[in-house]
Formats: C-alpha cells, structure tokens, sequence
C-alpha cells in the first residue's frame, strides 16, 4: 500500500505518456513497439538500479555510460580480436568493472574525494581507454557467439498477446530488482545503507560500517554497468567505442530521480526506479511516435528531470516547514 | 552628567527569548569610557545572547539599549543589524574570528572602507595607515602578512585593530583568550589593558576567572539570563564569583553507592583526542558507575568521550574489561561501547525516518543479515515503554517528536543493545524536565545492571544529580576527581575555572 502510494506519482507519469503516444502516435500499441519498449526499459533498468544504489548513499555515479561502453567494447573485442572463450571473457570484463567500483568507492570513502568528480574522471577515463585499447574501431560479434547474444535476444511469446514477445532480458532484471528489493528493505546491509545516505554521521556514531556501505554500493553500480553494457552490445551485435553508451549514466540517474530516489540520499524504490526507467524509454518512443523532431529528445528529457529534481526540493522544503511548525508548536 | 567615568554604553532590562526559552531575562549592563568589563556566567547564562544583541546580531524583546551621542549623556538607540552596531560604534570580536584568510593585514584591517582615490584603492594609505593601528594593538607582523599564514593570536589583533579603525567606541570580545597559549593571553591581557588610555570602552567574556581578577576594572555576574551582581575592582574575588555565577540551591540526590568492589570496565590510559591542547587523560570506570565529566565549553570533555568512543581517537590506550579496545566506531559498538553525541540532530539521528529505524539501528546488527522484524517489532515497543517515548508510535518520524523525546529515541537505540559502557555528552541540553528525570532514571537502571556509564554535563545541576563521582577538566586535562561527598557547584566551579587541587579537596574553597 505504500509502496504505491510512493510510486504513485511515477506510475500517473508513465500512464500518461504511454495513453499519449497511443492516442497521436501510429503504431505505439503495436506488438513490435511495445517489444522494443520492454527491452530498451529492461536494459535501462539494469543501470538504474545501479545508480540507484549509489544515489540511496547520497553519492553519484557519472560513469555508467563509460563503464557500458567499456565493458560492451571489450566483451566482443576479447572474443573476435583475443580469441578468449566466453567462460573467461565475461567474468573478466564483469571483475574489471567491479574493480572500478571499487576504486570508485575506495577514492569517496578513503580520499573522500567528492563522488562528482571521481567519476566525472572516471567518464572521462574508461571512454578513453576503450578508443585506445579498440583502436577506436568497431567491435563486434561478426555473426558469431549466438549463443552468448540469445541471453539478450531471445524472446519469448506470451499466450493471449498476439505480437508481443517478451525479451529475455527482463529475467536477469526481474532477478536483480528482487535481489535488491530485498537486499534493501529485509536486511541489515540494507537498512544500514539507507541510514548511511540519511546521515552518515549518525550511522557511523552508531556503529554503522559506512565506508564497506558506500564502497559497496559504487561496486554494485559498476559492476550492473558493466553487465548492462554486455547485454547492450549482445543486443545491438556492434558498436563504435567513441559513441556507444554516451550520456546513458545520464538515462540511469535520471530513471532513479524520477522513481523517487533523492540525490540527497537514503531514500530509494525498487519499484520506481523500474518505473522511472520505463517512463524515459517510452518518452523516447513517443517522441518519435508523435512526430516531434527526435532532436528534442534532449531537451524532453532534460525538462523531465528538471522537474522531478525541482518537485524534490519542494518536497524537502515543505517537509521542512511542516517540522518546524510542530517542532514550535511542541 | 560628567562627573566620574563616563558611560558609553547603558543596557536596561534586555530580555530575549528563543521560541518558548528565555536566553535573557533582565540584564543590566553599564560600560564606561576606559574601562576593562569583564562578562561572566555559566554556560547558558546569557552571555553569547548579550554579545548577540549588543553587536546588533538580535533585537531584544525587552529592555532599552542607550549609547552616548558625543559628550553627552547615552541616547536610547535601536540596532538594526550588524551594520548599524558598527556604524553606532560597537564592534563584536567574535570567538571563532571570521577574518577573510586570503587577505592581507591592510586589507583585512580596511574591508569595506578601502581609502581609495578617483576609484582605485590607496595601497600606500592603507599600509601605512594600518601599521599605525598594529602598532597600537601589539600586533608585529608585516601589513602584507596574509591574515591566513598568521597564528591565532596575531589574527586576534588584527580583529581589535580592525575595530578600532571602524572608530568603534564599545570594543565588546567574546572568550578572547579561549584559542590562545598561556603567554599568548598575558599579552592580549596587556594589550587590553593598554587599550585602556585609548578611551574604548572594552567588555569581554571569560571563562578563566584568573584573567577577570587580573585585568578587569569592572564585573557583570550573569546568572540565568539576568544580572546578579555587578562590582568594581577590589570589591570581588574569585570565591564571590563563583558563588555569584552558581548561586542557586541544588536538588542533592540521597547517599550513594560507592563502587570500589566492582571490576574496573573502562580504562583510558593517556587518551588523546581531537583537542587542540591535545593533553593526555587517563581515567577509569567501573561496572556499575556514573562517572560525570564537569568543565566549561571548550575543557576537552566532548573530545575526551569521541576518543573512546573511536569517533576521533588521536593516541593513548583504552581498555575494555581489562581488553585492548581498538578500532572506529564499527569495532567499538561491536564490543558496546556506545556514545550518545552532543549534537543529536548531526550526529545522532535519522530525522527523517521513524522511530523504529532509528531504535533498532544498532540493534539489527547484532542478529543474522536478515532482519528479525517481529523481534524488532517486539524490541522497539519494549525500549518505547521503558523510557516513555511520547507518542508512543514506532512509526511516527523522529523530527516530528520533541527534544526530550528525540534525545530518548537516541538513548534507546544503546538501550537496546545493552552496552557495556555507555558514554553521554549532554545528556539532556534542550530537554524539558520531566524527560530529563526519565533519561537520568533509564542511565541508572544501565548502570544498576552493570553498564559503566561516562557522562559529560555543562549543567553542574546535572552533574551533581546523576553522578557518583565528578571528574573535572580545565583545558583539555583533568583538574581533579571529586567524590559525590565532596561536589558541590563551588567546588567544581573552582576546579573548572583554573582553581588549584588542593584548594577543592578541601571540599569548597
């Protein structure tokens, strides 16, 4: 019941785009279309839940597109180019974005430096790393290891929907929003990493192991990037390093905003950011559907975040009021 | 009207109060022109709020405030801000000095009223000028010194030089000598002193009643926002001070236990903290002991308590049990040691959340990964009823709750662990009285069942209900130990204000 109400804000959102596209778009309500949807939601999903993870610390994470992009460049890059077997590639590349978190995590944490900028520099680095390391050539999969690309290709057919197939990739998603869910909200790791992105001093006074939290959760974040990068390129066959994945930590952060994760930490939603991840893509589509220029795309999305950053802080004010006005009438 | 000093400055009556408290309640405050005025009270007795409304910072709700208008008699003036204090001649040296470090001494000394010509600034005129006003105040140091390169002292000066160029006639200091070394404050005394024949008006506050019997001609007693005595040179001493800062008859707790038999839980052995005197303190608790650390703002008790607690631990020993405790707070809790901070709302609370999460927050770490929710459930009712958290709903967010009933929700969630040593730093600052006496009740239901408790208290009230025996620091180091027996205020006051061991072991001096 709660957790609806929470959502509730998100899911009107995602409604009503959706019933807007359908009305002035052709071919929204399409089986195709809505295929398409589910998959580019689920892999955006993928990142969101990563960055929302970051975000519930009260940090940010800027690297998500170049850790995608790393990780998509060098998985067909170490099959095609290198000749690895798939059994050392993908747990290699998934273990080098892990690495990355963690060194993310370790310069907050340690060096607090501030998370902005370390991976602002991060986004800048692997991007740079992956046009180096590929020559900044296409990488691809050249027709081969289909049966590596089905975990994100196969689709499967849903009785009583003619022309909707569900992709595969909703599996891990639905596992890693479970997983989360109840990493958040059942376990102590999980109540502590909120308490961590409320007040960090309380919980560190109380005996909360704040820095482990933090590092832990740039950890996760990188490492679901990294994934989510290797199910993108499964999806997409090949990609060009100097533009694949750009501005996709952008789609990340902006889906856990909009799901009700506050930048100011300790507040995150599982189910919101999933929604908030599927009201992006749909905008996407719907831009396109509607017959605005797909230039806009930006600017639609840019405006959306405005708005839920700038409901966020009215929330908080109001919220401030309202303590204040109890604390003086107490 | 110009027979004998002539008053600069006149305060009747200034009353002033924060939401439902009081800060002042009837002070009278009179400055005369050549003059050394020292300020003094207790903590919380309304001095910081005086400073506040004289350097034009707050209005007073109540009472008149009249400065003299050349030679004539003081003129009832209003202070509309800082500006206007500055204007009418006050000026305000504040404790932390908020002097801008990236600039020089000139430019530090002029801010604001840079001589200038046609437009661009007279360096010439500001140095020299400024070397003027240094030399007046002491202050030797080059005029292109950066404020930020100088030690505490001279950047003090260069505060007072700056106030006296504004032309200020009331040269009001807020605790001067708090940051200084011993020599440090000889001279800023006889700076001040000095600065007498200059025709300023010169009032600061003090916790160091040495300096107050050494320099100032004149004395404000503050006492619970109103003025209980003023006197002249020669007309106090350090035992009428104390007794006029104190002054109040104390609610004395019946006999209490001594603990000699019990085990030795807590040792500190040369523990330093993030004091800046940086002094090595060794005590001990026992099982089952209400040891009370008394002392001014500023002794050292907040970072005597974060070094065991390993919030900031900056060397010595600490035993638990006879066991090394090492480690960040994570290893500490673990092994309950538990602190409940000064500051609850920074570093005790998740305002935002609810009373459950904020009880169990330590307590979920004792169980498995997964949270036990109906033991939570069952835990968070049971630590709710003992202390009479008010309303009495675990949901409810904590910022929604009163102090005291914060303050209880912070104390319960150590409650709910049982710890083994329990550390407090201000155990009930803004709480009303009913939850002080639940909070007291529940820190010595922990310490019947055992818990060593260690507590620090501004409020000597406090001190001496809660506590069975009285540790007393002075500037980062232990000044002496009191038994129940021999704390009373004055004998702490004494010890707290710089007084010798001797003189309070003879119970009051």
């Amino acid at each position: 019941m709660s957790a609806l109400r929470k959502n509730a804000g998100i899911l009107c959102v995602l409604v009503a785009v959706c019933a807007a596209a359908a009305i002035f778009g052709d071919n929204f309500l399409t089986g195709y279309n809505l295929t398409n949807l589910t998959q580019r939601s689920a892999l955006f999903g993928i990142l969101a839940l990563g960055a929302g993870l970051v975000i519930a610390t009260g940090g940010i994470d800027l690297s998500i597109g170049s850790v995608v992009c790393l990780a998509g460049i060098a998985t067909p890059w170490l099959l095609v180019e290198r000749g690895w077997s798939p059994w050392t590639a993908v747990p290699t590349v998934l273990a080098g974005c892990a690495g990355i978190g963690l060194a993310h995590g370790l310069l907050v944490t340690r060096l607090r430096l501030q998370p902005f900028l370390v991976t602002l520099c991060g986004l800048l680095l692997y991007r740079g790393i992956a046009r180096w390391m590929t020559g900044d050539q296409s990488q691809g999969f050249q027709g081969e290891f289909g049966a590596l690309r089905d975990v994100a290709l196969a689709r499967f057919d849903v009785p009583g929907l003619a022309g909707y197939r569900l992709p595969a990739t909703v599996i891990p998603l639905a596992m890693l929003a479970v997983a989360m869910a109840f990493a958040l909200h059942r376990t102590v790791w999980g109540r502590w990493l909120l308490a961590t992105g409320r007040n960090e001093a309380a919980a560190r006074y109380s005996g909360v192991p704040t820095a482990r939290l933090v590092t832990l959760a740039y950890v996760a974040c990188s490492t679901l990037a990294g994934f989510g990068g290797m199910l993108f390129i499964f999806d997409i066959g090949s990609a060009q390093p100097s533009d694949f994945g750009n501005f996709y930590e952008l789609y990340a952060i902006a889906a856990a905003v909009l799901g009700g994760c506050s930048l100011r930490g300790g507040e995150v939603s599982v189910t919101g950011i999933l929604l908030g991840a599927a009201t992006l893509q749909v905008l996407r589509t719907a831009i396109i559907l509607v017959g605005l220029s797909s230039q806009l795309e930006f600017a639609v999305i840019g405006a959306v975040l405005l708005v839920g950053v700038a409901a966020d802080e009215l929330v908080r004010r109001w919220a401030e009021r309202r303590r204040n006005r109890a604390a003086r009438g107490g | 009207m110009h027979a004998g000093p002539h008053v600069v400055l006149r305060a009747r009556g200034l009353g002033k109060r924060y939401g439902g408290v009081a800060a002042l309640a009837g002070v009278d405050l009179e400055l005369r022109a050549g003059e050394v005025h020292a300020i003094v009270g207790e903590n919380g007795a309304g001095k910081s709020t005086l400073l506040r409304i004289l350097g034009g910072v707050h209005a007073p709700d109540a009472g008149t405030l009249e400065l003299a208008e050349g030679a004539d008699g003081p003129v009832p003036v209003e202070l509309g801000g800082v500006r206007a204090a500055l204007g009418a001649g006050i000026a305000l040296v504040h404790q932390e000095l908020n002097l801008a470090e990236n600039l020089d001494v000139a430019g530090a000394i002029f801010l604001g009223r840079e001589p200038a010509r046609l437009g661009v600034m007279d360096r010439a005129r500001m140095r020299r000028e400024a070397a003027e006003w240094m030399r007046l105040v002491g202050l030797d140091a080059s005029p292109d010194a950066e404020c930020g390169a100088l030690p505490i002292a001279q950047r003090q000066l260069v505060e007072v030089a700056r106030a006296l160029a504004c032309q200020a006639r009331v040269l009001v200091l807020d605790e001067p000598t708090s940051s200084l070394s011993e020599r440090e404050t000889v001279r800023l005394l006889g700076i001040l002193r000095d600065l007498r024949a200059t025709g300023v008006a010169i009032a600061f506050v003090s916790h160091h009643l040495d300096e107050v019997i050494d320099v100032a001609d004149r004395v404000t007693v503050l006492r619970d926002g109103r003025t209980v005595a003023h006197a002249a040179r020669g007309t106090f001493d350090r035992p009428a001070l104390e007794r006029w800062m104190v002054g109040r008859d104390v609610a004395r707790r019946g006999a209490r236990r001594t603990r000699e038999d019990a085990p030795v839980r807590l040792r500190a052995h040369g523990v330093r903290g993030a004091h800046r005197g940086g002094h090595a303190v060794t005590l001990e608790v026992r099982a089952g002991e209400v040891v009370g650390i008394a002392g001014l703002v500023g002794a050292g008790r907040t970072e005597l308590l974060e070094a065991i607690a390993g919030v900031a631990h900056r060397g010595g020993t600490v035993e638990l049990d006879g066991e090394p405790l090492r480690g960040d707070t994570v290893r500490r809790v673990r092994r309950g040691v538990c602190l409940v901070p000064e500051d609850r709302a920074r570093n005790g609370l998740l305002p935002a959340d609810a009373v459950s999460t904020n009880v169990s927050l330590a307590w979920v770490g004792r169980g498995g990964a997964r949270i036990d929710r109906a033991g939570e459930r069952g835990m968070v009712t049971r630590v709710i009823d003992r202390l009479r958290v008010r309303p009495a709903d675990p949901a409810r967010r904590v910022h929604s709750l009163s102090g005291g009933n914060q303050q209880k929700t912070v104390l319960g969630r150590w409650t709910a662990i049982e710890p083994r040593v329990l550390l407090l730093d201000e155990p009930t600052r803004g709480v009303d009285v009913g939850a002080r006496a639940e909070i007291h009740d529940e820190v010595r239901r922990l310490a019947d069942a055992g818990t060593a408790v260690l507590f620090a208290s501004s409020e000597l009230e406090e001190v001496l209900l809660l506590a069975d025996r009285v540790v007393v620091m002075h500037e980062g180091r232990i000044a002496g130990e009191l038994t129940a027996g021999e704390a009373t205020e004055e004998s702490i006051m004494h010890l707290a204000t710089g007084g010798t061991h001797a003189g309070s072991r003879g119970a009051t001096a």
